[in-house]
């Protein structure tokens, strides 16, 4: 019996070991790319030419860093480097999830609380343009940003990404709030309080879990976004999404990896930054769309 | 909840003497006033830009909107064209492979990483971090160390295997292989918070009753876990099936869909055809088809949750 016992014992921890050992060769796999990505982006240009792919840098230097963000010639712009693309995808990205996610903050209040003849049809057909395939709308909104004098700019961009946004926000916002009790906006309501009072002091305080997650989401969505960057910008207006594919793919002469690594980096910083440090939220936002609440 | 809400009774009171006053009906059209742009957004934007665009697949719109009519000339053009046809091959290769690996990959990391792991959390991280990266940035990545003179195959001579050969990227047979490594490696983690979201909500006492009855530890997964994610399955495939459908960024960065257009997607088509080679109409056709792709997977899906959502009531 002991024999046994112990036996059992002997087979649970090497179980233990083989479980342990695939999870941490698949988190390499995972992580490898980012290393490599990181060190290459500090190496020169002969360390990468003559070292290995993965290896100890034999040289360090923020060279490509500074090359990538504010030197490199992309495309025939007269502003070198990265760092005018970085700018135009805050200036899309800020308003863009500042507006997205009040209209959805408002609109799901409605839906949940002050529901009127046709509202829930209204949801059930908003619902739809989160799943949407952009391309079935890119050419009539290429045809209207045209029209009102919006084509190639950034608040044209800002429109495009609020108008197939606010479906997601909306949808954070109402999920979340048919989940609080009906009777806090009643009870307000007897006391005379209106629409907006009502959001503002009772609704609005309880909504930081979900602005979290709209926020965190919406800012993912657009800062990665690059379809709408491509189709709907002009060269003064591309984000860094756009501005990085120029840079890989335009360089002339040798391919200097170094510094496409570092522009890789560059352009995916606050999104990794924002994943970082608030990567719980960020699971939910990307689990919210799909499994239900 | 279906109607709005009451009035107070005071305000009831007044309307019963007075007209209500247009103060009063203002306020009581605010919710609709509130939703409209909105709406509007839904009703122009999505519906319309729709039609619009199903209406320019049938005119003879070139590099602009033009609304002469040709029936159905641009989607027999379109289905003509052996460039649209390789690439919807590409898609369905690479929309199967990319659903299934990601898959399997996201519900064994789940039940591994469901065993009472140390260290789960900074795991978890590490799994779904590429979910946070632009496909853009994966591509530029994945596109360095597939590049078969400096990448991986570059690596494995240098480790002494001197007929390593990886040159997916490079060739025309293998090209749109390489974005399913891409791709997977970027979303089979957000497959595995799913799974893992789903595998904590299983109910233990089914569980302890299955083990009290000498059933191993792999039935229990084969026969009562896995078959209770059912609608995890469901809404992981939908997710990726879209993923997959609207894939434009990751291919075009990281093959451009070369060799030649060997790993072409529909979007890729559909963006160069409608914006730099002038040939609106068809471009508008395989978006049209595009959209039929996306609303064949998620019309059954959207019915079996409103139906589920009616049973629950």
């Amino acid at each position: 019996m002991t024999v046994k016992h112990s036996n059992r014992r002997y087979s649970e921890i090497t179980g233990r070991a083989v479980l342990y050992a695939i999870l941490i060769i698949v988190a390499i796999y995972y992580l490898i790319p980012l290393v490599i990505m990181i060190s290459t982006s500090f190496r020169d240009m002969n360390d990468i030419r003559f070292g290995h792919l993965i290896d100890l840098p034999s040289s360090f230097s923020f060279e490509a860093w500074r090359m990538a963000w504010s030197e490199v010639q992309i495309g025939a712009r007269r502003q070198l480097g990265l760092r005018p693309y970085f700018i135009n995808s805050l200036l899309i990205t800020i308003p863009a999830v500042t507006i997205s996610v009040i209209l959805g903050a408002v609109n799901g209040y409605v839906l949940s609380f002050w529901r009127f003849k046709g509202s829930n049809i209204f949801f059930a057909l908003l619902l739809f343009g989160c799943f949407l395939p952009f391309q079935a709308i890119l050419l009539p909104q290429a045809t209207v940003l045209g029209k009102i004098g919006l084509s190639g700019t950034i608040p044209g961009l800002v429109l495009t990404h609020v108008v197939y946004g606010v479906a997601f926000t909306t949808l954070f916002y109402r999920n979340y709030y048919v989940s609080l009790p009906g009777e806090l906006v009643k009870a307000a309501q007897l006391d005379g309080a209106g629409f907006w009072r009502i959001f503002w002091r009772i609704i609005l305080p309880l909504s930081t879990p979900i602005t979290v997650v709209a926020v965190i989401w919406q800012f993912t969505q657009i800062w990665n976004d690059f379809l709408f960057g491509v189709a709907f910008s002009s060269p003064q207006s591309q984000p860094v999404t756009v501005g990085l594919n120029n840079m890989v793919n335009s360089s002339t002469g040798e391919v200097r990896y170094n510094v496409d690594m570092a522009g890789a980096i560059i352009a995916a910083l606050p999104t990794l930054a924002v994943y970082v440090i608030a990567g719980k939220y960020f699971v939910r936002g990307l689990t919210a769309g799909s499994v239900k609440g | 909840m279906t109607q709005s809400p009451p009035l107070s009774e005071p305000t009831r009171a007044v309307r019963k003497v007075h007209k209500p006053s247009l103060g009063d009906r203002l306020a009581e059209q605010i919710p609709r006033l509130v939703v409209s742009p909105t709406m509007l957004i839904a009703v122009v934007f999505i519906y319309g830009f729709m039609i619009w665009t199903v209406v320019l697949s049938f005119s003879t719109s070139r590099i602009l909107p033009r609304y002469e009519f040709i029936g159905w000339q641009n989607y027999q053009r379109l289905f003509g064209n052996e460039r649209w046809m390789v690439a919807l091959t590409n898609l369905g290769i690479y929309g199967v492979l990319f659903v299934v690996i990601c898959l399997a990959i996201g519900l064994l990391l789940a039940i591994l990483l469901d065993q009472k792991i140390r260290a789960e959390g900074f795991l978890r991280t590490v799994y779904l971090y590429p979910m946070a990266l632009s496909f853009i940035v994966t591509g530029t990545v994945w596109k360095w160390l597939l590049n078969p003179s400096v990448g991986i195959q570059r690596f494995g001579r240098e480790l002494g295997f001197e007929n390593f050969r990886f040159d997916w990227l490079v060739s025309s047979d293998m090209s749109i292989y390489t974005v399913v490594i891409a791709a997977v490696w970027q979303s089979s983690g957000f497959v595995m918070a799913l799974f893992l979201a789903g595998l904590r909500g299983v109910d233990d006492s089914i569980i302890k009753a299955a083990q009290i009855d000498g059933a191993s530890r792999i039935t229990v997964y084969t026969r009562i876990i896995i078959p209770s994610l059912r609608p995890v399955f469901f809404s992981a495939i939908i997710m990726l099936a879209h993923i997959a459908i609207k894939s434009f960024d990751l291919a075009l960065a990281l093959t451009g869909g070369g060799p030649g257009y060997s790993s072409d997607l529909p979007a890729i088509f559909m963006y160069q055809f409608s914006f730099t080679r002038g040939q609106m109409g068809v471009g508008a056709a395989s978006a049209v088809i595009m959209l039929m792709g996306v609303m064949a997977i998620l019309i059954p899906y959207l019915y079996s949750e409103l139906r589920v959502k009616k049973d629950d009531r």
